[in-house]
């Protein structure tokens, strides 16, 4: 099963940034967020999206749900070319596809009722309040977990595990195919994690559902995708499916992000073990020439400085986008 | 003798709905050189216990209304304002998760990490120029004399913290308290940190606190661990130990809803509910809701550590009957 749902083809989102003092930059310039990105996500599949703050993991996630306009590319939706299509037709989409929050603070107005917050999108879809609306509302509510009596409350009355329960329940009342995590389970405690994570898996094999899984947490990320792909500096360099890359990452940056990972016991202790690499994140606003990582790659060549590699495949299935396996 | 000795520390905040502890009964001590990791969820006391410990809690609303804390031999508990301000720096000096919170925007990072020796040691101007750009140094930033007339702004959140460190280590501290040193961090910039601290405490043989969430900061950097839990210790061990034989249910809970960066588990053992806020402790042990081993016994008192093991204490009923053979 391995039908395409979401096709993102050359996909870009620059922002025009500066004018301004506050970094002694008086231009403004281009920020490249994301920068041609090509990528599928198949229906029914979850497809974990890793890469350092700042590389654009969440502009691509807005990109595809068309909560931004991407600068140039297409995203194509089940096969339709959703790119430039009106208000009124996108709407026919949106329901389909919904986001997921990190802050379960931030995301859910305070001053709405729990009920309230989980019938918005139905009311918005043209849903009119009453019983039908509470029955459905209910029933979500209870596939996350909560009780019925939750109805009534506000957000500040609930932990931030049952927050994010709230935020899901939102986020699938209308039922739709695709799903967006952006960080959703990164700010709970570890044990609430692992109580969300159950309850994404198990949401996604009951309601059929997609998922992209955005999270800094590479155990996370592999727990729960399929597939999974790395972003450096609004590129994605590789693509694999989560034992090949965990187990055999081909790109540098990915091999020295999962040797970064901590250990999971004392005796696997990484320090002095492990390759580190270098220096910071250069700054999305002047990325290195050629290969982006070439500033703290430790097998940098001279053509590296000057020739950006492209995405290609390396293996069935697997991607990667670096000059050394190109060769 | 300890560098550190705590005991049965109770710190108390003045809240709304009255007086509720914080942190309850809690006990352990830290020897010269030695890592101690501090782990726990969050709201568990990992905070208040440091800051208790530096002495930094405003009082009111804070209050220690019990225990002591004894560094060097000398009673802090009892310090006056002064005399701690005395034993922070050169004594203990503390991180905080969120750098940029500590470091004031309007001065260089340079002025910053001169104030900081100023406030301790007389030296020229120049000489604290030297100290700081060797500090720089130390902690691994880049062409240190050019960065040093930088403000905090300019710097990445990664650069951040090693500046953090750099100021609290200007004064050569006996010990350094980390709370959450890499937790707003990406792993390859906390990989970095990491590293620096085990290098600093090799090189000038410093005590460290780590107190993280984090079992993998844990396994990277501790020789002995804390877990807490509701404001209290629940165990206490060598890290070998806590990893391959932890004695209570929530430190086994803890280790386990960790998904694997190897293996595929196909679902994870989550601990049901959450950490109960402190006013909403339930009686005896504060796991007990939580816990999958709770009888009703265990919500009748509140289990005391015990060393079961060979400098291995743990806090509940049925630690013994449940350890594994
Ligand atoms: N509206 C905007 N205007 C200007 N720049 C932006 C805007 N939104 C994002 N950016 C920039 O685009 C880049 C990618 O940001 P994005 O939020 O997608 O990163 P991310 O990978 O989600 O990071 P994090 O892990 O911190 O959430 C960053 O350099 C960011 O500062
Ligand atoms: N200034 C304060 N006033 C009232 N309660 C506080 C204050 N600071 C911390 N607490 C409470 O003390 C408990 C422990 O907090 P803290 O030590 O910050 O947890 P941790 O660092 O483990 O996340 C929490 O329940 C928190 O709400
Ligand atoms: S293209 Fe060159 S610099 Fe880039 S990752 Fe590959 S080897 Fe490193
Ligand atoms: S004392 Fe009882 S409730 Fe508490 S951890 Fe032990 S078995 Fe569980
Ligand atoms: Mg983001
Ligand atoms: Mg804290």
């Amino acid at each position: 099963m391995t039908t395409p749902l979401v096709t993102a083809s050359g996909l870009s989102k620059h922002f025009e940034v500066g004018g301004g003092g506050f970094f002694g930059l008086r231009k403004a310039a281009t920020l490249k967020a994301v920068d041609e990105v090509s990528f599928t996500i198949n229906a029914g599949e979850t497809l974990g999206l890793v890469g350092e703050s700042g590389c654009g993991k969440s502009t691509l996630g807005r990109l595809l749900l068309r909560l931004i306009e991407p600068t140039s590319g297409t995203i194509a939706f089940d096969g339709n070319d959703i790119t430039r299509i009106g208000r009124m037709e996108m709407r026919g989409y949106r329901r389909s596809m919904q986001i997921i929050f990190q802050d379960p603070y931030g995301a859910l107005n305070p001053r709405m009722s729990v009920e309230d917050i989980i019938a918005e999108p139905l009311v918005i879809h043209g849903a009119k309040p009453g019983a039908e609306t509470r029955k459905q509302v209910t029933q979500m509510l209870e596939k996350v977990g909560l009780p019925a009596r939750a109805l009534d409350r506000f957000p500040h009355e609930f932990s931030g595990g049952q927050r994010q329960r709230i935020g899901i329940a939102r986020a699938l009342v209308l039922h739709p195919r695709l799903i967006v995590c952006d960080e959703a389970v990164s700010a709970l405690d570890v044990s609430v994690q692992a109580q969300i994570v159950n309850l994404l898996q198990d949401l996604q094999r009951e309601m059929g559902l997609t998922y992209l899984f955005i999270a800094h947490d590479l155990s996370v990320v592999r727990h729960i995708s399929d597939r999974v792909a790395v972003m450096y500096l609004g590129k994605v360099v590789e693509v694999a499916d989560k034992k090949t890359i965990y187990a055999a990452p081909l790109h540098p940056y990915t091999q020295a992000l999962i040797a970064a990972v901590p250990a999971q016991h004392p005796a696997q202790r990484s320090r002095g073990r492990r390759q580190r690499i270098a220096g910071d994140i250069p700054s999305a606003l002047n990325p290195p020439s050629g290969c982006r990582f070439h500033t703290r790659c430790p097998h940098v060549m001279p053509v590296c400085r000057e020739r950006a590699p492209e995405l290609r495949e390396a293996a069935a299935g697997h991607q990667v986008a670096c000059h050394l396996t190109d060769i | 003798m300890n560098l550190l000795e705590v005991r049965g520390l109770t710190t108390a905040f003045m809240t709304g709905r009255g007086e509720v502890n914080a942190i309850e009964e809690v006990s352990f001590s830290l020897k010269e050189g030695e890592i101690l990791g501090i782990v726990g969820e969050s709201g568990s006391g990992k905070s208040v216990t440091a800051l208790t410990v530096m002495g930094l809690l405003p009082q009111p609303p804070a209050r220690v209304a019990a225990g002591e804390v004894v560094f060097n031999g000398q009673n802090l508990t009892r310090m006056s304002d002064r005399d701690m301000q005395r034993i922070r720096g050169p004594g203990i000096s503390m991180i905080f998760q969120e750098p940029m919170t500590s470091l004031n925007p309007v001065f260089s990072i340079g002025d910053q990490i001169m104030e900081t020796i100023a406030a301790h040691e007389r030296l020229s101007q120049a000489d604290l120029r030297k100290r700081a750009i060797d500090m720089l140094d130390k902690v691994g930033i880049p062409s240190a004399s050019k960065r040093l007339d930088d403000y905090p702004h300019q710097m990445s959140g990664g650069q951040r913290q090693r500046v953090m460190i750099a100021m609290a280590l200007a004064c050569n501290p006996k010990l350094l308290i980390a709370d959450e040193p890499t937790t707003a961090l990406d792993v390859t910039i906390q990989a970095q940190i990491l590293d620096l601290l085990m290098d600093l405490r090799d090189e000038f043989g410093m005590a460290i606190m780590i107190i993280t969430h984090n079992m993998g900061v844990i396994a990277e950097t501790a020789d002995r661990v804390l877990v807490m839990y509701a404001g209290r210790v629940i165990e206490e061990a060598p890290v070998a130990q806590v990893f391959d034989r932890p004695l209570h249910p929530y430190t086994r809970g803890l280790l386990e809803c960790v998904p694997s960066l190897t293996e595929d588990k196909p679902r994870l053992v989550a601990i049901p509910g959450t950490l109960p806020e402190p006013a909403r402790r339930p009686p005896g042990c504060r796991f007990a809701p939580r816990c999958s081993h709770a009888l009703p016994a265990c919500s009748e008192a509140i289990p005391g550590l015990e060393l079961l093991e060979p400098a291995h204490t743990v806090a509940c009923f049925r630690a013994q009957e449940l350890a594994p053979a």
